[in-house]
Parts: structure tokens; sequence; C-alpha cells
């Protein structure tokens, strides 16, 4: 098995708001805690978005499909922790804040960018659904599908973050090299 | 070929390697760890054998999100930073008595210089760029990976500057400054870039006030906030540097290689006037949801804090304190100040100011970056509102379901007076 392809797969969860920050995605009273499986049962416990209730909403959730500025606020690598601890392992996005997008691929996961009308196509297109979606790593494409619907979006990271995903994280590329 | 601008001086004199694209692996000559964000990864370095670090004198430690501890889980964090830092032998560890919070202890340690590259598993990291340095919030990657091998990777950063023109009215501070020009560019208005703080405001303000402005850079998304070291850098420095050289004029003119070329190219280059700027406060969510006070004013607070690593430092005590002599909160409201550091908390019971707060109702607790973020000394609870000289207004920023108003020192010892938000110059004369 292809695990660049393949580790980047499934159901996508639709966060429809611009700027969600990370003490929304985990709050730092969690904080304390010094495993990262023990922030399973807290991610986006104070996400401010209208019908969002993370005791249904998070089960099964492989992706996340969201607006500009995702990760903004302070720089705790427990959100990127605290999502792969629910298994999801890529967030979509119209932007993201720099420390959690390096973060994201720090960790071996996937921070995609897309441009905001093609975020607002996916809203538009799939947000009702049940939804999932395939990133493949070395055709540069996403594959969405929902009732039978499906659409390919190309999507690029650069050298050095696919190095970072191929490695499995900073650490593990930086020990190797310096 | 244009000139550099700050940071690429800083990163072309840090260059370890340029792995791919934009991205370059730069030395650091400090990394900087606190309780919440190290354990993870001195736990990580132990169980891949790699219990160790690159040099022990670059490393500087400090116990202040939670201190003293609050509970068995705050305790072993504190416990796995100071147990590693003795097995390490790292000098510079800030324990409870001597911690405090990190973006004002590190500064008046004297461990931060012009031209210096740090990080830290911190978004507020980037105060020290006050300094003409460039630093950075990280994640606990790149905090192990720095602790381990000194290195990070960045983007080599684009660099938005500011030029501050005018002069600041009565009542109006560095957070008015700062809350101005995020209201203006937006939470997302300069990711991934480096602010250059430049012009006659910025050259006339104090470290501290400086400190105030490159410490909510994160705020609008940059990397770093920089201000360009001067005869005030020095002076605050000199009791540290004294040794490196002949006189404060030699540290000056050593320091003025990290100023930018006269030709540096700007991605984008802001003209404020800081004299149109009056008292403001935000009113959302969200940093750049900013307002003026007169725009909201009246509108109660049950808490007021005053602290943190924007606002904790002596100027700011000394400015509440001088719109709170001789007088007392108002009835319904807590008011809570956090001296930042030892340091700061002695200078203020030398100047009678702990007294003055104490005197008008203020509780004052020890140095910690505590009620900012909602974890302790003074979380507020579902439904209140804060008045806060803190950096984020996120929702349940102080306590789930509170919500936050950021304001300057002054903003803030008026509103504890008044028991509303209210302009500090009706009691200031």
């Amino acid at each position: 098995m292809d695990q660049t392809t393949n580790h980047f797969s499934g159901s996508v969860l639709f966060l429809d708001r611009n700027d969600i920050n990370t003490d929304e995605i985990i709050p730092a009273k969690y904080l304390t805690e010094i495993s990262k499986e023990a922030l399973k049962p807290y991610l986006l416990e104070d996400l401010d978005l209208p019908g969002f209730d993370p005791d249904t909403d998070l089960a099964g959730r492989r992706a996340i499909v969201t607006r500009a500025n995702f990760g903004c606020g302070s720089s705790r690598e427990h959100a990127p922790w605290a999502l792969e601890a629910n298994g999801i392992r890529m967030v979509i996005a119209g932007s993201f804040a720099r420390i959690f997008r390096q973060n994201m691929f720090n960790c071996g996961m996937l921070a995609v960018e897309l441009p905001a009308d093609v975020i607002e196509s996916l809203f538009a297109g799939f947000s009702g659904s049940e939804t999932t979606v395939t990133a493949d790593l070395e055709s540069g494409l996403l594959h969405f599908s929902a009732n039978g619907k499906t659409e390919e979006i190309p999507f690029s990271i650069s050298e050095f973050d696919r190095a970072l995903v191929k490695a499995g994280g900073w650490l593990e590329f930086a020990d190797n090299k310096y | 070929m244009a000139g550099k601008t700050v940071s690429e001086k800083i990163f072309d004199a840090h260059h370890v390697d340029n792995p791919a694209g934009d991205m370059h692996v730069i030395s650091l000559d400090a990394v900087f760890c606190h309780e919440i964000t190290t354990p993870v990864a001195i736990n990580d370095l132990a169980a891949r054998g790699k219990d160790r670090v690159f040099d022990p004198e670059k490393i500087m430690v400090v116990i202040d999100h939670v201190t003293p501890a609050k509970d068995s889980k705050t305790a072993m964090q504190g416990k796995i930073l100071r147990d590693w830092a003795r097995r390490n032998g790292i000098p510079r560890f800030f324990d409870v008595g001597r911690n405090g919070v990190c973006h004002a202890l590190f500064p008046e340690k004297g461990f931060v210089r012009p031209g210096y590259t740090v990080i830290m598993g911190d978004s507020h990291t980037c105060t020290h760029g006050a300094f003409g340095a460039f630093a950075a919030g990280v994640g606990t990657t790149d905090l192990e990976v720095g602790i381990l091998k000194g290195v990070c990777a960045f983007r080599y950063p684009g660099t938005m500057k500011i030029v501050v023109n005018g002069k600041l009215s009565p009542g109006v501070y560095a957070k008015d400054l700062i809350l101005h020009i995020i209201g203006k560019i937006g939470v997302n208005g300069a990711t991934d870039r480096v602010i250059e703080f430049a012009g006659p405001v910025i050259d006339e303000m104090s470290m501290e006030s400086r400190m105030t402005l490159c410490n909510m850079a994160v705020e609008v998304g940059a990397t770093s906030g920089i201000c360009y070291p001067d005869e005030t850098t020095v002076e605050y420095l000199w009791p540290f540097i004294r040794d490196e050289y002949d006189s404060p004029d030699a540290a000056l003119a050593d320091c003025r290689k990290w100023l930018p070329d006269p030709d540096a190219a700007y991605e984008t280059v802001m003209a404020i006037d800081a004299s149109e700027i009056p008292p403001l406060t935000t009113f959302g969510y969200r940093p750049d949801n900013v307002r003026p006070v007169s725009e909201m004013e009246k509108t109660p607070v049950d808490q007021v804090y005053i602290g943190s690593c924007t606002n904790g430092r002596i100027e700011d005590l000394r400015v509440a304190a001088n719109v709170l002599a001789e007088k007392k909160i108002a009835d319904t409201v807590r008011g809570i100040v956090s001296p930042a550091t030892p340091g700061i908390f002695n200078q203020a019971l030398a100047e009678g100011i702990i007294q003055t707060f104490m005197d008008a109702g203020f509780c004052v607790t020890n140095p910690t970056c505590g009620a900012c973020l909602g974890m302790s000394c003074g979380v507020i609870a579902e439904g209140e509102v804060c008045a806060s000289t803190t950096n984020r207004n996120f929702y349940g920023r102080m306590g789930k379901g509170g919500m936050v108003h950021l304001m300057s020192p002054a903003t803030a010892a008026a509103t504890a007076l008044a028991g509303y938000i209210t302009n500090s110059n009706l009691y200031n004369g």
C-alpha cells in the first residue's frame, strides 16, 4: 500500500467559517495533558459555529474542509494532535495561519490550500451530503465524492512540505540531515 | 540588486541550508521553553533515545503558564521541565519564586540581542523582535528540533513596513496603536510576513512599549514584529553587554548592522498617523474587531485583568496605578493585576504601585500567564465579561462562554473604577 496516497482519505467534516483559532480547536484548559491521545474527547469543544456539535459531528471524520485563516492564534501543536487523535490527518482550507500549517506538515500531516472560489464550490456542491475525499500526492488531485457525484480538484504542496510528509515529519527529516 | 530588510539580513547571517524552494533552515541563538509546549518534546526525545540538547547555554527555560502548580497534571508538567533542565545542565531555568511570564522575563534577563534568531513554543515569541531580533513562535516539533539541533526552518519572509508618524494622544498607548493596526489590516493581513515598525512614534517608544507592539504582531498572522535597534535598545541591554563593548556608542555602532538597507525591498509599506488614534478596545471574538472606547462606553464588565506578556510590565503598572491613585474600583468589578515578573513586582512594591492597586481593591497575583488563556488565577464564568490588557479575545479564551474586551492598562484601570468600559482621560486629569 502506498502510504502517502492512502493515508489521506475518508469522510469530510465541513466547517463553514473563517478564522477558526486553535483555542477553539483545543481549549487551553486541556493543555495540561502530556499525551496526544488524551486530547481526543476535547477536539473543537469551543468552536463558535451554530449547529455544530462535536459529540455527534466528529465521528468517523478523516478530513476537514474549511475557509480562510484556519488555525490562527496560539502555536499549540495540541491542535493538530487533537485532530490526529480523532483520525483527522488532512485539512483543506482557503488559507492557514503559518504556525498551524507548519505544525501539520511537521507531524507528517497534510494542510492543503485551495483558492477561495474552489472552497466555495466545494461548500456549494458537497457540504449538504455525506462526502469523502482522497488526496493523491503523486497526481496532485483531490477526489471528492458524494451520492454518486464526483469531482477532481487539482492541488499542490511545496517540495519541502512533500518531503516532510514522506519523511513522516520534521524531526525525522531534520534528524537525518542536520 | 535591492538591499536587505532586517529579517533578510538576519536570515542570511544564520543560513544553514536551503532544502527546497523558499524554505530556509537557520541556526538559532536562543531556544526558549515553557511547561505547556515543551514536555511532549522532552518525552519524545527521550523515547527516541535522544535526550540531549544542542547547547545548554542557548536554551532558557521557565515555568510560567500555571504557576505555582494548581493540580497534579500541572505539577507533572513542571516536574518534567525541571528534571530535564537539571539532567541536561541547562543553567537558565526559572522556577517558582524566580519565574515570570516568558516574554517579560527573558528580555529582562538580557537574553535577546539585536540580530538574534529566537524560537519558542509560544505564538507571542514575536515580542522579542522589539530588540531587532527575528523571534518566532513555533509548535512543539519545531521546538524539539531546535532543542536537539539548534536549527529551524522558515519561509524566507517577505516584509511589511509600517511607518508610524505623528504623536500618540494623551490616554493613547502602544496597545491602542497595535489594536489600530490589527483593526486596519485584519487577523490574517500579514500571514507569513515579518513586520518592521518604523517612524518617529516608534523611535520615541520605550522598550516596554515596543514589546507591547511586537507582542501582537502574531494577531495579524505575522511571523515576527521588528523594531530597529537604537539608543533605547542599547540603554536597556547595557547592563548585560557592558563587558563586550568599550562604550554604549560602540554597542550602538555594532547594532546598526541590523538596520535595513536604505534600498531594502518591502512587499508593502503602510503609513499610519498616530495622532488620529483614540483609545481603542475590541468588541467581538477576533482581535481585529476593534472600536473606539467612546463607542463601547458604558459596556458593563465583571472583571478587569491587568497583566500578561502584552501589558504586565512596570510601565503598564505605572500607567494603571496613576489612574487608580486614591480611588476605589466599582463594587461590581473584580480587579486582578499580575506583575509579569518578580523584578517588575519588586519595582512596583518599591514605587508604592502595589499599595495603590491594593488600596483600590485589586487582587495582586504572582507573576503568571494564568488568566490570559483561562488556565488559572482569574478564569471567568459563562456569560461574564472581562476587560483585559491581554492579547486575545477569542471565544472562550479566558473561560468558556466568556467575553473579553482587549484594551490598554490605562483604559482597563478606568474601566475598573467605573464598572464599565470608559476613557482613562476622565480620571487622569
